[in-house]
């Protein structure tokens, strides 16, 4: 075998070791530890990745999902309010509502926010701090009716503050200077205590609901339902991918039976007046006027009202937030003496022969009672009794029939009871009796106390409302509808119907009719000349003269008697009815021309329509009539 | 000695690993940028990867022992470009890293810097030629390393600062300190460590370390960004969402996901799958590094090639564990992946010295 030479340098190669400190054998251990070091830190890194995602992906994955997934409402329209011929009272405008993304607000944001939109810092603060125990995804409306200014600012800021979303609105426009105010109500964000009831358990907080008036009893029906539409936003706020849109679905309109040209009639005769006007068709119970004054503007409440109208609102002492129509109880006054004179007629208690000789006053159970007329009425029967509004005569009228058969007909022309008109928050009023005395007091009944009740005084207390009721039904020869607001909603419902003896209630009829007709009448001033306007003022105390005479509040306006005035025509057929209160008005006979203004435009105005009608159907196109009251000719 | 030169002889695993990082992130950088301002940035990494390509190959040609050589030089200089970064630098997002250099290139020399540090600290261990490594020798070699450490603290840039300190602590733990002192040292950080937190960090920084510990005190704020990204990591599960379908990533919830965030990224659209994947190459080019070092020559070689696994792997772990929340934020950048390139370039070049050890393995 031949062996290769040997390498000579073999030998040294192989003892040759490398210098003694440059070697790399005495790190081994070290790059062994710092392996092992490696490995345990990818292992950690590893089991960091498998805790988030093979232990918790549904976790992140929905924590994900919610950052990059949002939903936007669209904002369903309320439907509209017509009045009677279709007209548009209340509609909707088209402006942008700025949003409060609260799962993206910082909070050092709202500050800077506050000064570029002008609202209130501390304001917003606290209104931020009061959702904060409310789920994240919920908004808050930081602003209704954007300006440009606001648009342009929320534009250009918007990697700034994406927490600011805009979306868009469309809030009510109600009419001006406060027509129809107390009727229509307003609409407003639902506050916390409203969450609460269960009539808007299933409103979101946030939501604009109706929260007062025709707006609030009429809610569900003119609301809308809010649509929705999902979108992939970025972390700037902007959409990327709308993935799905629910469409809103509008509110529904709502027509009433509001006349808007005798609205806007009764609205100018109570200018600068406060009190209340109701016009109600008496056959079928339609409202066609109802004003209450003062009044406020329900356009500042349409979404959010500022502190410093509410305020103004809140502490003005008229209360210009109370509907007089249906809320105010006051004393009826004289207009309650027909009501008497039937009572007294059907019960048999006095004949249409019955006389009473009035010389000023009469004393009955130790007291003196004074009539209206000083000197004296003299020598009257019913009818000039009524015509002249003498009040020793249904003081006696009242001795005789006692306060049960009083109380029985205040009953049965609807006081003490609600109207059940569709309008929250209507009033009762009080009709006294001895169960009501015994039920209130814990004391008997005196029979002196039958006496004011008799000419619409004592605890004896109506609201405009109940008395045009009242008055719809007697027109009507005694049969009462209930009053209501609309013509969309079905309002059939049965009639209180009561038979009056057709002389008895001619009678009665009669002195209303002389009441306005007829010389010495405290009503002359309501007369239209070709419409047999009946009706009856009244003149309501609100504290006794007798003993505020000569004081200085006895002059003073807010202790005026309120001045009240029925009136309803034509007389053969009633077709309206309107009742004005026109408190410290003195007398009722200045109550008197503001009904005769409204019996006025609704003659005219059927008038008017009879004669278009005509040259219509003498011109050969005849136009189908608006949906009215009117007679079909 | 030029002839034992050859392209055949480099760390083909090694480049192959790094070459396969780099295109992922180049694909990661084009899903997370779609539609942005940054848009361009994926084929502007495929240049910085080329011109990477060609730097390592210098870096590799120059015997290691030259370079070695010129330690002084490149060390004195790196404190100049830094304290040049530190006057005069280009204020971005907060801290001065970059140096303008004119056609819209920006440099971060603080990158480059970690490079001279391997080789210092390589030469000085070296040059001991010593088996247990004296207190006083690690103080000096300290001492040097401290002087660029808190010039690039200072920027402010703690994540870079400290991975010269990994580096040196690699190196001093190689070199045979003894467990004593790996004990002094541990006890003298203790006491240094608050001094640093008053005196060196900026309220950004402390920030971010402390939300590291509870995220979701201040989810809107400074723990945000770890936040977004562990819903991101998680919510990509076992397989992921797919390329460009993350919904973290494209919709910007996650923060810088083309840089320092890109292992985010990545996660959300490959999942889990993916992760694993990934580190295990990571796993795999730092052990090759290792080898290289086992491999080396000389003393220097190993310290050199440790040096660029200890900076590897210091730069893996803190960034992706700073994904998933393992780690504090800090801003740094992963190698091979995140869009960048100073980093790219640095990893690079690091990659060349491990080669330019490892053509030169047979010398003796």
């Amino acid at each position: 075998m031949i062996l290769p030479p040997a390498d000579p340098n073999l030998e040294t190669h192989l003892s040759d070791k490398p210098p003694l400190h440059d070697d790399t054998r005495f790190a081994a251990g070290k790059i062994a530890v710092f392996q092992y070091v490696t490995v345990a830190v990818f292992l950690f890194l590893i089991s960091g990745f498998w805790r988030l995602q093979v232990q918790n992906p549904e976790f992140y994955g929905e924590r994900a999902q919610q950052n990059s997934i949002k939903s936007v409402p669209i904002l369903a329209p309320r439907g509209r309010i017509l009045d009677r011929d279709g007209r548009v009272i209340v509609d909707n405008h088209s402006s942008f509502t700025l949003l409060l993304a609260r799962e993206s607000l910082k909070e050092e944001h709202l500050r800077p926010i506050a000064q570029g939109l002008d609202l209130d810092y501390t304001d917003l603060e606290a209104r931020v701090r009061r959702f904060r125990s409310r789920p994240r995804y919920e908004r808050i409306a930081l602003k209704a009716e954007m300006t440009p200014a606001d648009l342009a600012f929320v534009d250009s800021h918007h990697d700034f503050f994406p927490e600011l979303v805009v979306i868009s609105a469309q809030p009510r426009l109600y009419p001006q200077n406060g027509m129809l105010a107390h009727v229509i109500g307003y609409t407003g964000e639902i506050s916390e205590e409203e969450l609460d009831l269960p009539e808007f358990a299933k409103y979101e907080p946030g939501a604009v609901i109706g929260k007062f008036g025709i707006e609030r009893q009429y809610n569900d029906w003119l609301m809308g339902v809010d649509g929705q539409q999902q979108a992939v936003v970025d972390s700037r706020g902007q959409v990327r991918q709308v993935l799905a849109t629910k469409p809103g679905i509008a509110g529904k309109d709502l027509q009433l039976t509001i006349d808007l040209d005798l609205q806007a009639v009764a609205e100018l005769a109570m200018d600068g007046r406060n009190g209340a006007v109701v016009a109600l068709d008496p056959r079928n119970g339609e409202v066609l006027a109802m004003v209450s004054r003062p009044a406020f503007d329900p356009n500042k409440f349409a979404v959010r009202i500022k502190t410093k109208d509410w305020k103004e609102i809140r502490d003005n002492p008229d209360n210009p937030m109370l509907n007089r129509a249906i809320q105010a109880q006051l004393a009826p006054g004289s207009t309650f003496k027909p009501i008497v004179a039937l009572a007294a007629l059907e019960t048999g208690t006095i004949d249409d022969r019955f006389t009473v000789h009035c010389s000023g006053g009469v004393s009955l159970y130790g007291h003196y009672y004074h009539c209206v007329e000083k000197h004296g009425h003299g020598t009257l029967s019913l009818h000039n009794a009524i015509v002249r509004s003498c009040d020793v005569f249904f003081y006696t009228v009242g001795n005789k029939l006692g306060i049960d058969n009083l109380s029985f007909y205040a009953d049965l022309v609807g006081f003490g009871q609600k109207t059940g008109i569709d309008l929250p928050h209507e009033a009762e009023g009080t009709v006294p009796s001895e169960q009501w005395k015994l039920r209130t007091f814990r004391t008997k009944w005196y029979a002196g106390e039958t006496i004011p009740v008799a000419i619409g005084q004592g605890a004896l207390t109506v609201s405009p409302l109940q008395l045009a009721r009242a008055y719809a039904g007697i027109a009507m020869g005694g049969k009462w509808r209930k009053p209501h607001l609309t013509k969309t909603l079905d309002q059939a419902d049965k009639p209180v119907e009561w038979g009056f003896t057709a002389d008895n209630w001619k009678d009665v009829i009669d002195g209303m009719y002389g009441v306005v007709n007829e010389g010495g009448g405290t009503g002359v001033r309501a007369q239209l000349p070709h419409d047999e306007v009946c009706g009856k003022t009244g003149t309501a105390q609100l504290a006794s003269n007798d003993f505020l005479k000569g004081t200085a509040a006895g002059q003073a306006q807010n202790m005026k008697d309120n001045a009240w005035f029925v009136g309803f025509a034509p007389r053969p057929a009633p077709e309206i009815v309107v009742v004005a209160l026109f408190e410290h008005g003195e007398h009722g006979q200045f109550a008197a021309p503001i009904v005769r203004d409204v019996l006025k435009a609704y003659f005219d105005k059927k008038d008017r329509l009879a004669a278009l009608h005509q040259q219509e159907v003498a011109a050969g196109f005849p136009r189908p009539l608006a949906p009215g009251p009117w007679p079909q000719f | 000695m030029s002839r034992y030169l050859s392209p055949r002889d480099i760390d083909w695993t090694v480049l192959i690993i790094a070459l396969f990082l780099c295109a992922v992130g180049a694909l990661q950088i084009y899903s997370a940028t779609r539609d942005t301002e940054f848009q361009s940035a994926w084929w502007k990494q495929i240049v910085y990867v080329l011109g990477g390509l060609l730097l390592m190959w210098i870096a590799a040609a120059v015997d290691y022992h030259t370079l070695l050589h010129w330690v002084p030089t490149m060390y004195a200089g790196s404190v100049l470009a830094l304290l040049v970064t530190y006057l005069f630098g280009e204020r971005i997002y907060g801290s001065r890293r970059w140096v303008p250099l004119g056609a819209g290139i920006h440099l971060e020399v603080s990158e480059f810097v970690k490079l001279v540090i391997i080789l210092l600290v390589a030469r000085y261990l070296a040059d001991l030629k010593v088996d247990v490594l004296e207190i006083r020798e690690v103080l000096k070699l300290a001492g040097l390393v401290a002087i660029p450490t808190v010039l690039v603290l200072k920027q402010p840039d703690l994540g870079t600062s400290v991975s010269y300190l990994a580096v040196l602590i690699a190196g001093a733990f190689l070199a045979g300190l003894r467990w004593k002192y790996v004990a002094a040292i541990a006890v003298v950080a203790v006491i240094v460590v608050p001094v640093g937190w008053q005196h060196f960090l900026t309220d950004y920084q402390k920030a971010r370390l402390v939300s590291f510990m509870d995220p979701e005190r201040d989810p809107q704020g400074k723990g945000y960004q770890l936040i977004q990204s562990q819903i991101a990591v998680g919510s990509g599960g076992m397989f992921g969402k797919g390329v460009t379908k993350g919904t973290q990533t494209q919709l910007r919830f996650l923060p810088v996901p083309h840089k320092d965030f890109i292992f985010s990224a990545f996660a959300e659209e490959h999942g889990f799958a993916g992760v694993v994947v990934l580190l295990a190459l990571f796993f795999v080019l730092i052990m090759r590094i290792v080898q290289n070092a086992q491999t080396a020559p000389d003393r220097a070689g190993m310290y050199i090639c440790m040096g660029v696994a200890a900076l590897l792997l210091y730069h893996a772990s803190v960034n992706v564990g700073m994904v998933v929340g393992l780690m504090p934020v800090t801003g740094i950048p992963l190698p091979f992946m995140s869009y960048g390139g100073s980093s790219i370039w640095t990893d690079f070049l690091a990659l060349g010295l491990v080669n330019n050890v490892r053509l030169r393995r047979f010398v003796n």
